[in-house]
Parts: C-alpha cells; sequence; structure tokens
C-alpha cells in the first residue's frame, strides 16, 4: 500500500525549513526530463556549438596569425590558451540557458510554478530543482567540450580531466545567481538588459588575451565578475595549480550559488505565499 | 452537526490600506458543497488562496482539518485539490504526463499514479487525448484536466476557483456534471463563482461577498425565500420611459428595482401582477415573468447586479 499524500507530508514536519522544503527537489529535475525528451534538440545542439565554434575560428584562425602564447606554464598555443576560457564560458551559456528565459517563462507566463508551489512542494524544493536541472545543462555541455578539447590535443596532462568537475562549479554558479535575477525580472525587456550585461563579460573577460592588456584598475573591475572567476578556476584546475588563488575562485563561486539559492527561495516565497 | 473540516474566525487580509477579506466568520462540514458567491474582487479568491496555504492572513483564526495554514502549509496542501481561475497545466508535457508529474509533487509512487491515471482519464473524458500535448486541448478540456489532475492525491477538499469562467454553455454542462460525481462520492467543495446558475446548481450553502465582507449565508433555497419573493415580473417600457414609471407601479408591487434597461417587480404571483398593471391601462413594450433566482438575493443586499 502507497503512502498518501498527507502521510508524505508528514513526514518531514517538524523539520528545519518544512514550511520551505519538502525534500522533493528531485520530482522538479523529473518533470524537465519529461519536457526534454520530447523538446527540441536543435536548441540543445546550437548552445553547445557556439562555443566550439570560437574555439575552432579563433583558436585556429586567429591562432595562426598569433603563434605560441608564453603562459606562467610556458609555451602553449593559442588555441590551448582560449579552450579553458570557452569552457567556462560554455557552461555559464548551458546553465543561464535554463535559469534565465526557461524559468521566466515558467514563472511568468505558463504559471508552472503556481501549479507547483500549490501541491505539498516548497519553494526550495523549486529553486533546487531548476538550479540542478540548469546545472546539469552547463555540466553536460562542459564535459562535451572538454571531450572535444581532448580530441583536439588540447589537453596535455592528467589535470584536464578537472575541467568538468570546476565547469560544474561555475555552472552551478551561474544557474543559481541567474535564477535569483531572473525571478525579481517583471517583462522580456528587463530580461534583455540582463542579457547586454553578458556579451561584454564574455569578451573582456581575458577569454582572448591575457588580462595584462588592460590597465590595473580595469583588471580590478574584470577580476570582480563571474565570468572572469570562472575562467581562472577551471584554467587552475586544469593545469593542477592547488593554490589559495584556487580556493579564492571556488569560495567566490559558493557564495554565489548561496546568496543565489537564498534569493530565489525568498523570492518565489513572497510571489507564490503572499 | 459533524465537527466543521474549515473553520474560520474573523478572517481578514488586507494589501496595503486595501482590505480584500473584512473579518469573514464561516465553517465548512465535510461532504459539504460551499460556495462564495459574488462580483469580481469581493475577496473570494483571496479567501480561497489563504485556504489552499499560498497566501497568509492578515489577522483571525483559520483551521483546516484542525491544522493552522500558516504553520502546516505543506500539510494542508497535502490534503487539497485545486483548481485555479486561470489554467496552470504544464503546456510542454501530454495529458496523461500532466497528472503523472502532479502526483509526483505530492512525493506519491510511480507505480500508484500509474494506477491511478486511466480512472482519472475517463472521469474527465480525456482517454483519446491522454497523448495530446495540453496545448492542442480546448477550454472545456483543459478543465477538466486541471480537476482530474488535483484530484491524483486523493484530495479530501476540492477547490475550484470560477469552474467554468470563459466556458461555453455545453462545456458547462458537461463540467457541472463531473463535480456532481464528486460531490455524490462525498468530496468537500469549495466554489468561488459570480455566476448564480452555477451557485444554484452545484452548492448546498454558500456565503454571499461583497467587498470583503459577508452579506449573507444560506442556501440557495433559503437566501432567496428570505431576501426575495418568489415571483419577479420584468417589464421594459424604453429607457427614457422607465423612470417615470417607476412611481406609478411602485405600491403595486412588494419591492421593486430598477435597472437600466428594465424594471423589476417582486411578487408572490407574478402573472396576477401584471394583470394588475393592466387594468390601470398600463402596457409595458415587454414583460417576462420567472421564478426569483441568487441574482435578486444580490441586488438586494448590495444594490447591484452580480454581473456587470
Amino acid at each position: 500500500m502507497s503512502s498518501t499524500a498527507v502521510e508524505l507530508s508528514e513526514r518531514r514536519l517538524g523539520q528545519f525549513g518544512d514550511k520551505y522544503f519538502a525534500g522533493r527537489p528531485q520530482q522538479v529535475l523529473l518533470r524537465n526530463w519529461i519536457s526534454f525528451k520530447s523538446s527540441a534538440w536543435i536548441a540543445v545542439v546550437s548552445g553547445f556549438l557556439e562555443p566550439v565554434l570560437y574555439l575552432l575560428s579563433f583558436g585556429y584562425g586567429v591562432g595562426a596569425l598569433v603563434g605560441n602564447i608564453s603562459t606562467t606554464t610556458g609555451q602553449v598555443s593559442y588555441a590551448a590558451f582560449i579552450a579553458p576560457g570557452l569552457l567556462a564560458s560554455s557552461a555559464m551559456n548551458g546553465a543561464l540557458l535554463d535559469s534565465t528565459w526557461n524559468v521566466f517563462f515558467k514563472l511568468n507566463e505558463s504559471r508552472l510554478y503556481n501549479a507547483m508551489l500549490a501541491t505539498s512542494l516548497g519553494p526550495l524544493d523549486v529553486a533546487l530543482g531548476e538550479i540542478a536541472w540548469a546545472l546539469m545543462r552547463g555540466g553536460a555541455y562542459a564535459t562535451a567540450f572538454t571531450i572535444i578539447m581532448s580530441a583536439l590535443g588540447l589537453i596535455t596532462t592528467w589535470w584536464g580531466i578537472l575541467a568538468i568537475p570546476a565547469a560544474i562549479i561555475v555552472a552551478f554558479g551561474f544557474a543559481s545567481f541567474g535564477m535569483a535575477i531572473t525571478s525579481y525580472m517583471k517583462s522580456h525587456h528587463q530580461m534583455n538588459f540582463f542579457y547586454i550585461f553578458l556579451l561584454p563579460m564574455f569578451l573582456f573577460s581575458g577569454a582572448f588575451y591575457p588580462l595584462t592588456v588592460f590597465p590595473g584598475w580595469g583588471q580590478a573591475i574584470i577580476k570582480a565578475l563571474p565570468l572572469r572567476q570562472g575562467i581562472e578556476l577551471v584554467t587552475r584546475a586544469m593545469a593542477g595549480e592547488f593554490s589559495v588563488h584556487l580556493l579564492v575562485n571556488v569560495t567566490y563561486f559558493l557564495v554565489m550559488i548561496c546568496v543565489g539559492l537564498f534569493f530565489t527561495t525568498k523570492r518565489l516565497n513572497a510571489l507564490f505565499m503572499k | 452537526m459533524t465537527k466543521s473540516l474549515i473553520h474560520a474566525r474573523g478572517l481578514t487580509k488586507t494589501y496595503g490600506d486595501f482590505v480584500a477579506v473584512d473579518g469573514i466568520d464561516f465553517d465548512v462540514a465535510k461532504g459539504e458543497s460551499f460556495g462564495f458567491l459574488g462580483p469580481n474582487g469581493a475577496g473570494k479568491s483571496t479567501t480561497m488562496r489563504i485556504i489552499g496555504a499560498t497566501s497568509v492572513r492578515t489577522s483571525g483564526t483559520l483551521t483546516i482539518l484542525g491544522k493552522d495554514p500558516e504553520v502546516n502549509g505543506p500539510q494542508i496542501r497535502a490534503h487539497l485539490g485545486v483548481v485555479p481561475q486561470q489554467d496552470n497545466l504544464d503546456v510542454e508535457l501530454t495529458v496523461s504526463e500532466n497528472i503523472f508529474i502532479y502526483g509526483r509533487y505530492f512525493g506519491l509512487s510511480s507505480s500508484f499514479i500509474n494506477k491511478k491515471i486511466p480512472e482519472l482519464l475517463e472521469f474527465a473524458q480525456l482517454e483519446e487525448k491522454k497523448d495530446t500535448k495540453v496545448q492542442a486541448l480546448s477550454g472545456g478540456m483543459k478543465r477538466r484536466l486541471t480537476i482530474a489532475r488535483s484530484l491524483v492525491s486523493e484530495p479530501d477538499i476540492l477547490m475550484l476557483d470560477e469552474p467554468t469562467t470563459g466556458l461555453d454553455p455545453q462545456a458547462r454542462h458537461i463540467l457541472w456534471d463531473r463535480l456532481f460525481r464528486l460531490k455524490e462520492q462525498g468530496v468537500t467543495l469549495l466554489i468561488t463563482t459570480h455566476y448564480m446558475d452555477e451557485a444554484e446548481q452545484l452548492c448546498d450553502r454558500l456565503i454571499v461577498m461583497d467587498k470583503g465582507k459577508i452579506m449573507a449565508e444560506n442556501s440557495p433555497a433559503q437566501l432567496i425565500k428570505d431576501y426575495s419573493t418568489k415571483e419577479v415580473l420584468e417589464v421594459r417600457f424604453g429607457s427614457d420611459k422607465n423612470h417615470e414609471m417607476v412611481e406609478i407601479l411602485r405600491p403595486l408591487a412588494e419591492r421593486i428595482e430598477v435597472l437600466p434597461d428594465r424594471i423589476l417587480l417582486y411578487a408572490e404571483d407574478g402573472e396576477h401582477l401584471l394583470e394588475q398593471i393592466a387594468a390601470k391601462g398600463i402596457h409595458p413594450n415587454t414583460s417576462l415573468v420567472r421564478r426569483s433566482s441568487l441574482e435578486d438575493v444580490f441586488l438586494r443586499l448590495t444594490g447591484r447586479s452580480l454581473v456587470e
């Protein structure tokens, strides 16, 4: 005999955060998987292709003009120089695709979260489930990109495998933060503002050239941006460089994840429990 | 009397200076079909959201199956089936996937839900549509699916907010039939509506709400008895002549209401009243005798029409 909905809801009663969390974010993931199975695969493929196209065109096109680049770990090809930055961007794009436009649609148009929160689910279940899904997409993009890097001979040490967990941390941070911001957005217009910010961040975060081309104050601003932190995290992890700097990068993302989760839950609660 | 399933005293909800629900008291018994009748903005939907533990009351007491929604929100929601005013079906999924995942949100096992799906599809008359994406369904089908979906968790209370608004007459009658079956099975129904015929068809008892307050509470038949006469005579003289006729007609009827396009004369015997009027040599352009309805009750209580 299966448990009833009431019995199930009473199991978590008295536990910490029982008003906000039913312990079932995996059901939100399952919902996304069912929807994804029959969705347009072309959207998935195009999101993944973007950084690959950058790698091929810039890495081997511009790379032929630039030649090798000297870094702290020695001489590398231009393609190998830009690959970690593109990997971080790929993880970011994958995570943001789900946590921004898709979340906006579910929040404001299909009213899906209204339906979820009319059941015994809580806002933290919804936030965690959606963020986990976005991070899975980011992680999948990053893994595929790592395989391509490896096939192109751009990964020279075993540390290269750390690209995947590093990219997943980056994806988690962007997914969490992206969903928090989206939950406060009221119109498509505001959403576009958000995207206006992303392109310069991508171009100036030093994925294509060393940050030293900028003056000190410029470098300081860029280093405070999440994509730069993500690029450093992936580059250091892939080089096996376990330093305080790496710890700072990881901490930056942990804070981003926690802040994002906190505000997403708070906002969903305010929107649906008013 | 059986112990009440829902118990509200002085229930109040304010948004800033605006009082949406103004200190209302009511009790709903198990198996009862209870209605909230009133125009848009009367506070019906807000009351429903507070009961559904998706809105927090400002003051007053409220218990649902002995639990306080402020403390036990998720536990109360596990008892409820919610059919909102605006459809919020999962448009990216098929009909049966919608029921399946909704059950999973409650934490129900897949085997339990899969056993229930055919039964719910049959109830909603959607067996042939089970693999269709929701987007392709008609308004009536969507509403029936929303009801079927809400039943997957075997709720003790089914809450329907304006269940037939926006549906064509045929779709409304199909839906009423389905809801009537649930009522027969002993499901407690909570219904908000601004349609008097819907309230008369479905509700055992109802409260008439206006501007956040309860104006009256009783069974539909008793409300009509208490606040109106048995029959109503509707007469039209043309919009410019209606007003001058009122004073002539007033002594003849028990009560009189003037609407923009017609005059309502309340009497126990409408035909007899019409004869009296004709005997005075007054001949309206059109006349109609009908039974009193909840619309008349509302007009009496608030001086306004229900559907404006």
